[in-house]
């Protein structure tokens, strides 16, 4: 598990349609320990339903590929199975659910993975005490522990929500979906230290962003800027300067060419 | 005479047993056995509903009325027996019935509570007159309402709860009936009749429930008259076996500055009905009339109520939800009257509906009558099923398919659940949620 450069991740040709409609067209990324990738595109380039497949959203469809992860087949596991070994999706939209406790949320999810892990379960007693300690991380207010899940909260509460349950969790793939659209400068700052504390050598993550401001925040070791269901280029942080410099349009005709 | 209907010839049914409760009931006051002739004149009248009449048009109570039902036999159960009916905690009173009858031995006596007057209704009947005779059966009306009549002309027991004006009783009171397996299906009519005097304050749980397989039809009426400034709070507990009918009649009658609320929880029986009636008859009054019903398999659950605003100043509060599986059904129609003169009447109305199968129904009807012109009088009713996004938020975070079910259906039970201020019934409540929340079996198997 602590063996240096081991592979987290490993996408081939994976292809996936959702309502009939071919979205990603032959993705190819390895991921390996302790790396954080940036994904980028334009709009409508598949980013999303590249998270979601990973994540194991019941409405994509996956036409083709695979799809390891820490040496097993990911594609084939449950959603809930996935998280438990350590997949976590930090969701673009995080969802209300009224009437459901946060603090009860997060203890369940926190004692499925343990239990998963062969670990004993945690009390309410040390959970919220381990809670408490998150939350300082990413500055937020305590009493949202007692408030139902995401409901009424601010967009930049929801995405710090995230980042904080992720704190929680720690998972081993993290997949930051658009984590900081919405997002106030201050904001995204105490969400990119959030997520900057829990870089690590065993952890790694793949950011998904239409922007590379997140980027200036959270410096990610590679950047791959995907379109139209493909990965079009690769390259080291420098990738990202030049697209916010140059916009996506030069990268599309290139597609065009290939 | 030519042919008889099928309504005339299952009401026949009943005039024997009008014929001998008349005999036995030689002895009772004058005032009750006008009150029951009247009774079973009225059910002779209309005779049992059929889904011609609106207010049973979901319904079809034909395996109820086509039913011959015999005598509830005498049955003995153990303390054991009962013990899982009775909340823990409450520390009040408890009377416990068995099929019908009051069950001295399983009953639960806590001592005199100072204002409370408790006694079963077979011996109130002869010996509180002054209390019953001005108010039974003159607030749950008869007329139009075949049960409710079937109920009055026929009761033989139940409960008498007195609160004296002023009164607080801290104690929660329970009152239990146990319906167990009979040879020959029986009907039970329980009948409870409260009483809050003036400023008046009690809390009390009904609970209705099934030993095992029970078989029976339970046909039951209580009524609650909440005196001037009085405080009541109903909690109502129908845990009818699944091969159980249930008829049920609650009707409150709120005085002036009263605040009655009720709390319907409807889990069992395979046909059910639950007409809870408010009357706001004096000014300033509140009423919430809240109610959960969960059902499953190929059961009928039926909820009507109807909150009367009869003068100005009346507040009402209503939610009422509903979680069905399988092939239920479900029907729930809120009618809110608001008289003429009415005035400055706050109503608001909420029914929803969770639907977890494909095949089950619900049919949702508001019915609201506004006869004033200075009011507030909201209603929605919305109808829908678990949210896959939901779903799929909780399983992205490990918990798995069928503890996310059971985390979404009993937080949209929470609306109604988290109302209770009791918190040994919330407690109860939890417990039966979380045991018998019908979740598809095909679901189960894969966890």
């Amino acid at each position: 598990m602590n063996e240096a450069n081991h592979i987290m991740l490993e996408v081939s040709n994976l292809r996936a349609r959702v309502g009939g409609k071919d979205i990603l067209k032959g993705i190819d990324l390895v991921v390996k320990a302790g790396e954080v990738h940036a994904i980028m595109g334009p709009n409508g380039s598949g980013k999303s339903t590249l998270a979601g497949v990973l994540a194991g959203r019941g409405e994509y469809e996956v036409t083709g590929g695979s799809v390891r992860y820490q040496g097993g087949d990911l594609l084939g596991l449950d959603p809930e199975v996935r998280a438990r070994e350590g997949v976590f999706l930090a969701f673009q939209y995080p969802v209300e659910i009224p009437g459901v406790n946060n603090a009860y949320f997060l203890r369940a999810a926190l004692n499925a993975v343990r239990r998963h892990r062969g670990e004993p379960e945690i009390d309410a007693v040390a959970f919220m005490a381990l809670a408490r300690a998150r939350m300082t991380l990413l500055d937020m207010d305590p009493a949202l522990m007692n408030r139902p899940v995401n409901d009424g909260f601010s967009g930049g509460e929801k995405k710090r929500n995230e980042i904080f349950q992720m704190a929680v969790l720690e998972p081993r793939l993290a997949i930051l979906d658009e984590t900081d659209s919405g997002l106030d400068i201050d904001a995204l700052k105490v969400v990119a230290d959030g997520v900057n504390a829990l870089r690590s050598a065993d952890r790694s993550m793949i950011v998904v962003t239409h922007y590379q401001r997140l980027l200036n925040y959270i410096v990610p070791d590679f950047v791959h800027v995907l379109s139209d269901g493909r990965i079009v280029r690769s390259g080291g942080r420098e990738l990202a300067l030049e697209l916010e410099e140059r916009g996506y349009g030069w990268i599309e005709p290139a597609v065009q060419d290939a | 005479m030519a042919t008889l209907t099928a309504s005339q010839d299952t009401k026949g049914r009943y005039l024997p047993a009008f014929e001998r409760a008349w005999r036995e009931g030689v002895n009772e006051p004058a005032w009750l056995r006008t009150t029951r002739r009247a009774a079973a004149a009225e059910f002779d009248r209309a005779g049992f509903p059929t889904t011609r009449d609106e207010a049973w048009r979901f319904t079809n109570v034909a395996p109820i009325t086509q039913t011959p039902w015999g005598e509830a036999p005498i049955a003995e159960l153990s303390a054991e027996d009962v013990a899982r009916f009775i909340i823990p905690g409450l520390d009040g009173p408890v009377m416990v019935f068995v099929n019908g009858r009051y069950a001295r031995a399983l009953s639960i006596a806590c001592g005199p509570v100072a204002g409370l007057t408790m006694t079963t209704m077979a011996d109130a009947i002869g010996r509180d007159g002054a209390i019953l005779a001005p108010h039974l059966a003159r607030h749950a009306d008869v007329s139009g309402r075949a049960f409710t009549a079937l109920n009055t002309a026929l009761f033989e027991d139940g409960a008498l709860i007195a609160i004296a004006d002023n009164a607080i009783i801290e104690p929660a009171i329970q009152v239990v009936f146990l319906s167990v397996p009979a040879p020959v299906p029986a009907a039970i009519h329980p009948r409870v009749f409260v009483l809050l005097g003036r400023n008046g304050q009690a809390r009390m749980i009904e609970t209705f429930a099934g030993i095992g397989p029970a078989n029976g039809f339970t046909n039951a009426v209580t009524e609650v008259v909440a005196g001037d400034g009085a405080v009541f709070d109903h909690y109502r507990l129908q845990r009818e076996a699944d091969p159980a009918f249930h008829v049920g009649h609650t009707h409150f009658h709120l005085g002036r500055s009263s605040a009655v609320s009720s709390h319907a929880i409807a889990l069992g029986g395979r046909i059910a009905r639950h007409d809870a009636v408010a009357v706001l008859g004096g000014e300033g009054a509140e009423c919430t009339l809240n109610g959960l019903y969960i059902a499953g398999g190929n059961r009928l659950i039926d909820n009507h109520t109807e909150i009367d605003h009869a003068v100005p100043h009346g507040t009402s509060r209503e939610v009422y939800k509903g979680i069905l599986a399988g092939h239920a059904r479900g029907v729930f129609n809120g009618r809110i009257r608001v008289r003429p003169n009415a005035q400055k009447t706050d109503a608001k109305q909420t029914n929803k509906t969770l639907l977890l199968s494909d095949e089950a129904q619900v049919n949702t009807t508001p019915q609201l009558e506004i006869l004033a012109n200075d009011v507030r009088c909201t209603h929605g009713a919305t109808v829908g099923q678990l949210s896959e996004e939901a779903l799929f938020y909780l399983r992205a975070r490990g918990i798995g398919l069928d503890e996310a079910r059971r985390l979404l259906v009993t937080a949209f039970a929470a609306d109604v659940t988290s109302r209770i201020r009791l918190e040994p019934v919330r407690a109860e409540l939890d417990r039966l949620l979380t045991a018998g929340l019908p979740l598809p079996p095909e679901e189960g198997a894969r966890a």
